[in-house]
């Protein structure tokens, strides 16, 4: 299994003839992700490499059965395009746009809330379930493959990059991604890890979470929160951006921390992480060996095997006899 | 954008909120102008973008335009919490007899604005407003119908109001929604709002920051005399200035935005998450980094050597470290062939200056070919940048 999208996600691009999606609309297609449908008004009866587009997501729906939607349109339209899509029932609609203004991510996202559908983003790169050859968005680029292989562990990033990078080290670790989601940077974004924790907890195929965080704001603070009674699963954290604590803050106003307590200083979401019971690494090369050590001492406890491999479906890659010496991983590395 | 004391008040008056009678001065020879004007006891307020100006001695009263002239001139010669004062704010002295918080933001949670109301104002108020009991109501706004009239009223009353209070008091609440809504704030704050002896509520203080995705719409703004601004919290330095200049040169791909260190090693890194992370890396291995310098997006060659030159200008620098998550869209040979390029223009030679590339995605083998070529230390995606980080650390030390 997966979470949020899987084989059966017929995919919808909004903004397809633009450069940016038409490019990501031929990755998505050549990694076997099923993009039915693109959307840019205006330009009904065009095809981009070979998907009909259509003026309305209402008319792609009905003649392509879209169910999911991948948004790619300049910020001042992103707010009516999301809202189409949620109209239109796609669910999850991945919102890839940056800067969109706050007011119209709060409007869009709040349609969203009643209609009954998911965003992802926005400023998000998308999601990925290796497994099922499903990506919204360009995460992996041209070549998902290297860096998301199928597996057990679900990663929630709220930096679209370290999305890559981490699942690429989890990768070559010799172990494989269930679901990758680029939560987005932004304060506000549809789905934040409350969203996405109780559908990880519900997979069987997720073994284990893996969070990229960053400093500011309390979405960690507010996970740490929930997590004991709710998610049994092991997770590891790991913060970008420690150096932040001990720069000079500029605070101004007292509104957001009226609104909820919490300094936004990692060290602060870092202990409340481990309060929690999950493991915070210093470095992110430490994250497979984490990951390794929390499985492990988890099979311990229950007394079930649960495997952190990759599925034996899958021919053994080179990198799967790394599993044993991780703990050499720090020296420097060879020329290729 | 973090708008100064006296434009957020522009902005509450664009919406009818009161405020005391006053106005932004940049010189004493005006605040003595304005305290004319005023009558009476004036107050001068340094017009800074930090909290905490009261016992800065940066909010200081004056009994007469003399005085006001006077309090005026020493402000604008002294720095308040360490920022220099260019603008003061002269206004009529409230005889004050509440003092409460208004505001309203975005709760990243809940994923709405929220409003909230303070029976009690002032600096100390995050604080309070943690203590159980201590009077604060939250709200939170549903985009599709604002906050309506009895929203409003039952915060007025929340604050105390009554009798025709619960109008005037009402009327502020609704309108600091409407700012919000009309100028894209992010969060706009009253504190204190203050209920004078007569019984009028004027916002005595004004916070607001401007949503910076925003601003393209926000053309009213400028009309208003408030203009887009970068905030640094201090002066761009010299080589920061150049780098904003590089990264205009042309649109594609971000390169050029210079944070400057006092440090002696200088950082190309990969954007937003993975810059943080080779950041403290550099830290963790004991490194000083020169600049932060975030790459993204696929800049061109010219924008990279432009960069490489600038940041291996700096005295003192010893290092260079090329350090990137795996890309999705930016081109490994492009960023190799501007980086070398940058280091010849600038008589280093890749092969004995200490330099080191972790930059894996887009066009590798083209980029490992060229870095090859130029015999450059670098390291594929099967190791990470904390490993990059960790060997330029080691460079030129032994």
């Amino acid at each position: 299994m997966s979470i949020l999208i899987n084989e059966k996600t017929r995919i919808l691009v909004q903004g397809i003839t633009g450069r940016e999606a038409a490019t990501f609309t031929k990755d998505m297609m050549d990694y076997g992700s099923k993009v039915v449908a693109g959307v840019t008004p205006g330009k009904q009866g065009q095809k981009v490499h070979g998907i009909p587009v259509f003026d309305t997501v209402k008319e792609a729906v009905e003649k392509q059965k879209a169910n999911a939607a991948v948004v790619s349109v300049p910020p001042a339209f992103a707010k009516d395009a999301v809202m189409e899509a949620a109209d239109g029932g796609l669910s999850p609609i991945a919102c890839l746009t940056e800067r969109i203004p706050k007011r119209d991510v709060i409007e869009m996202v709040a349609y969203a809330d009643l209609k009954g559908v998911k965003i992802i983003g926005p400023n998000s790169p998308g999601v990925i379930s290796p497994a099922k050859k499903a990506k919204l968005g360009f995460l992996g680029g041209n070549n998902p493959e290297r860096a998301f292989r199928p597996g057990h562990i679900g990663v929630v990033s709220r930096s679209g990059g370290m999305c890559t990078e981490v699942a690429n080290l989890i990768s070559n670790a010799g172990m494989g991604i269930s679901t990758a989601i680029g939560m987005g940077g932004d304060s506000v974004v549809g789905s934040t890890y409350l969203d996405y924790f109780p559908l990880f907890e519900q997979d069987p195929e997720t073994h284990a979470v893996v969070l990229f965080c960053e400093p500011g704001g309390t979405k960690e603070d507010v996970l740490a929160e929930w997590i004991p009674g709710h998610f049994t699963k092991p997770v590891v954290a790991f913060f970008g951006g420690k150096f932040v604590d001990n720069m000079p803050g500029m605070r101004f106003g007292h509104a957001s921390v009226i609104v909820r307590p919490g300094s936004g200083a990692t060290k602060d979401k870092t202990r409340l992480f481990q309060q929690a019971g999950v493991r915070v690494v210093e470095v992110y090369s430490d994250i497979p060996k984490a990951l390794r050590e929390m499985l492990q001492e988890r099979v311990k406890k229950s007394g079930k095997a649960i495997s952190a491999a990759r599925k034996k479906s899958r021919p053994a890659k080179p990198q799967a006899k790394k599993i044993k010496k991780t703990g050499k991983a720090k020296k420097a590395g060879k020329k290729r | 954008m973090r708008l100064y004391e006296y434009e957020g008040k522009i902005l509450a008056q664009k919406v009818g909120i009161p405020v005391p009678a006053g106005k932004m001065v940049d010189s004493p020879e005006k605040a003595r102008e304005v305290a004319g004007e005023i009558k009476g006891e004036v107050v001068v307020k340094a017009q800074i973008l930090l909290g905490g100006r009261g016992k800065a001695g940066g909010v200081r009263f004056a009994s007469d335009p003399g005085e006001a002239e006077k309090v005026t001139r020493e402000m604008l010669a002294t720095r308040v919490r360490d920022r220099k004062v260019e603008k003061v704010l002269v206004e009529k002295k409230l005889e004050i007899v509440e003092e409460m918080y208004l505001g309203i933001t975005i709760d990243e949670i809940n994923k709405r604005m929220i409003l909230l109301a303070g029976k009690t104002g002032g600096v100390e108020v995050e604080a309070i407003a943690q203590k159980p009991g201590a009077g604060f109501a939250r709200a939170l706004v549903d985009p599709f119908i604002g906050v309506p009239g009895f929203r409003a009223k039952e915060l007025a009353k929340h604050l105390g109001a009554t009798d025709k209070g619960l109008g005037a008091l009402g009327n502020i609440v609704s309108r600091l929604y409407a700012l919000v809504q009309k100028f894209d704030a992010s969060v706009a704050e009253i504190n204190p709002l203050v209920k004078t002896k007569d019984g009028s509520y004027l916002a005595a203080d004004c916070r607001v920051e401007i949503d910076d995705d925003a601003i393209f719409r926000q053309k009213e703004l400028e009309s208003l005399g408030i203009f887009p601004r970068e905030e640094r919290g201090r002066e761009p330095t010299e080589l920061e200035r150049k780098g904003a200049e590089i990264d205009r040169v042309d649109h594609r791909g971000v390169a050029g935005r210079v944070v400057e260190f006092d440090g002696d090693t200088a950082l190309i890194i990969g954007g937003g998450g993975a810059s943080l992370t080779v950041f403290d890396a550099i830290l963790k291995y004991g490194g000083k980094p020169a600049n932060y310098c975030e790459i993204g997006g696929n800049p061109t060659v010219r924008k990279l050597q432009l960069l490489t030159e600038l940041i291996l200008s700096k005295p003192g620098v010893k290092r260079l470290a090329v350090v990137t998550n795996v890309l999705s869209n930016t081109r490994v040979d492009l960023v190799a062939r501007g980086v070398i390029k940058g280091m010849l223009n600038r008589g280093l030679d890749p092969r004995n200056f200490p330099v080191v590339f972790r930059v894996p995605g887009a066009w590798e083998d083209e980029g490992f070919r060229i870095l090859d070529k130029y015999g450059i230390k670098y390291f594929d995606r099967t190791h990470t940048m904390d490993e990059a980080a960790q060997y330029i650390c080691q460079m030129g030390r032994s």
